[in-house]
């Protein structure tokens, strides 16, 4: 997984590199919801109509092929440097098109440019096509076998570069250099952290619902790169990568009985951690990496629990009658947020990392469980349950609280590493099928993500280093 | 909620006659080993009928002894959120301690379950705790706690697979099934 961002232009492709210093672009997190506006002068024709009645607005991208100095074969699975090119700009088109920015025009409706163009846009000719915002971008083949992508976005009414960055990443990252291009194209223009280089665990669900097969299975944000981890003889649930990516904590029914394992992604081996003696399920990370949370039923009563990631001796953080479940760590790690009934029905609690001060934080009305705690720290999502279950937001102390669904049955949200977008399962009345959605905040662009047969239980790590 | 509360002088009685009403749920006679058996159907359509006295009954003991002894009851189920064993429930338990007292060295798992209308993690807790409520009232009977185990299957395993509130009813529930 060798991938680096250059620091300065000593490169293969050098000569597009020669136009000014190449720097990690730095973004701090905007307010929640007005971006700023994107630098145009309002003299483009708006390619799209405008659908969102928010400071949102959809912004016309151009994203031809990405061009190559010279055309030769890579062991990347898209093909040839050219082939790379055209792709990655596909994946990027189609990273920007599915969150309700932007409307972005990708390299199926638009001409390819000579490489001289990356860093020279014929703008004149983007301008009478409407296009506001222009991604140019190269490929080229190191003499080591690695690709070398840059990326560039232009601000066509302005004739302005906005930014740029270059990576080299092993041929079959290639997608990789097109998430990041995506991240970096939508961190400029939205004023947000990015979050398109990042994967998702989940449970693949096939067979009739009374008999359903539950197989844990992974892939990028954007579906691609998808597979099966488990085979399904054993139910699988719940999963969750580890920070790092290296491991995926889950439920299993192994032997029969459900039990918590850590899944090393590279060896394909996994382990069992926490009492074997007790039923445990709802495992989950502390976003160090360091420690995982798990539910442990004893005499009919569930507590939380923490154990290190290394396994070892278990810590109890909630003992009261009742169900306490699920928990999920503020991102500085100090602050749980956690379910319980203790009260009498399913509510959402807050303790210390340490399990002291726990109190009760929602208050209005029907039951609210799985609670998940932003990556920025402001918000929870959590599925709030009178009837129907739908997904809902409210601020960490419990109040704001709004819905972003309205189905039959919405649960389990799991946050983007940017903590604008929520993914969530949803199961469909009758039938039992389950299918993976995702929803922004505003809870107006709402889409459900491909996958190769039906899901549930996301999990979305963060973006990768 | 303790099962001692509950009116345990039927133990060894009959008293079967009036949960006819009941879902039969015919459960193959397998331990749990990866899936949960595969619930028959849930209308009481098939069920062989409790056999007066056939010439070749099941073997003494088996898992197929333990259906036709409890009159194919070996469910109990649940109000909505709830885990308390109610009257009919512990009738049922009772005719089922019967048996597992006839057979003291067999073992039985006893499943428990949660209808769709909750999220995953806290039905698998409940279907955990309903399974619980079905063991202590066992163990209040004589039986050996150390003869029982749990297993939770959350709502994973609908054994009516409508989304109506009779299914749903059917669905709350706990099964025992000893282990051949």
């Amino acid at each position: 997984m060798m991938m680096r961002k250059f620091s300065y232009g000593l490169l293969a492709g050098a000569a597009l590199m020669a136009a000014g210093a190449i720097h990690a672009q730095t973004i701090a997190p905007a307010p929640m919801v007005t971006p700023n506006p994107p630098p145009a002068a309002d003299n483009g024709v708006l390619t799209g109509t405008v659908s969102d009645d928010t400071a949102w607005q959809s912004l016309g991208i151009a994203i031809p092929s990405f061009a190559t100095n010279a055309d030769v074969p890579t062991a990347a699975s898209a093909g040839s440097t050219a082939q790379v090119g055209r792709a990655i700009a596909e994946v990027i088109t189609g990273d920007l098109k599915n969150n309700g920015l932007f409307k972005p025009t990708g390299p199926n409706s638009l001409p390819p440019i000579p490489i001289i163009q990356v860093l020279t846009p014929d703008f004149p000719t983007w301008s009478t096509r409407g296009a506001e915002m222009l991604v140019h971008g190269s490929v080229s083949a190191a003499s080591n076998g690695n690709l070398v992508v840059g990326c560039y976005l232009y601000d066509v009414s302005l004739r302005q570069q906005l930014v740029k960055a270059t990576w080299e990443m092993a041929p079959g990252d290639w997608r990789r250099a097109a998430h990041k291009c995506a991240d970096t194209v939508y961190s400029r223009l939205s004023g947000e952290s990015p979050f398109f280089d990042s994967r998702i665990a989940y449970i693949a669900e096939t067979g009739p619902k009374d008999h359903r097969m539950k197989r844990l299975a992974i892939m990028d944000s954007d579906g691609a790169n998808h597979r099966f981890i488990t085979t399904g003889q054993a139910m699988a649930l719940t999963p969750r990568f580890s920070p790092d990516y290296r491991k995926i904590v889950y439920l299993s029914y192994l032997n029969g009985r459900p039990r918590i394992y850590v899944y090393d992604v590279e060896s394909a081996s996994q382990k069992m951690i926490a009492e074997p003696g007790s039923p445990a399920f709802a495992p989950r990370w502390s976003p160090d990496g360091k420690w995982i949370l798990y539910s442990m039923a004893s005499a009919g009563n569930t507590n939380i629990y923490r154990v290190s990631a290394n396994g070892g001796i278990s810590q109890k953080l909630t003992e009261t009658p009742g169900i306490n479940v699920g928990g999920s760590y503020s991102p500085d790690g100090s602050k749980i947020v956690f379910e319980s009934d203790r009260g009498g029905s399913q509510q959402i609690y807050v303790m210390n990392a340490d399990g002291s001060n726990q109190r009760r934080i929602s208050f209005f009305g029907g039951r609210a469980a799985t609670p998940e705690w932003s990556p920025r720290g402001d918000q929870i999502a959590f599925t709030h349950i009178a009837g129907n279950l739908r997904i809902a937001v409210m601020g960490v102390d419990g109040g704001g609280m709004r819905y972003l669904t309205n189905a039959w049955q919405d649960e389990a949200p799991t946050w983007a590493p940017n903590g604008r977008i929520i993914q969530f399962f949803r199961t469909e009345k009758g039938t039992g099928k389950t299918s993976i959605w995702q929803v922004d905040l505003t809870g107006r662009n709402e889409r459900r993500l491909p996958t190769p047969v039906d899901g549930s239980d996301p999990s979305w790590g963060p973006v990768r280093q | 909620m303790m099962p001692s509360m509950l009116n345990t002088r039927l133990l060894s009685a009959g008293v079967l006659v009036s949960v006819s009403a009941l879902a039969l749920s015919a459960c193959s006679p397998k331990p749990p080993k990866q899936l949960p058996p595969e619930p028959g159907p849930p209308v009481t359509n098939t069920m062989p009928a409790p056999a007066p006295v056939v010439p070749v009954g099941p073997a003494p003991g088996s898992q197929a002894d333990f259906l036709a002894s409890v009159n194919g009851r070996d469910t109990i189920h649940f109000a909505l959120d709830k885990y308390d064993i109610d009257q009919i429930s512990a009738d049922i338990l009772r005719v089922q301690a019967g048996w597992l007292l006839k057979y003291p060295g067999k073992k039985a798992t006893i499943e428990g379950h949660a209808d769709e209308r909750g999220t995953r993690d806290y039905n698998l807790a409940l279907g955990e705790r309903r399974a619980n409520s079905a063991k202590a009232f066992l163990v209040s009977l004589g039986v050996d706690a150390s003869r029982l185990t749990t297993v939770s299957y959350g709502k994973e395993r609908p054994v009516d697979t409508a989304s109506t509130e009779e299914a749903w009813a059917k669905n709350r529930r706990a099964v025992t099934v000893t282990i051949d």
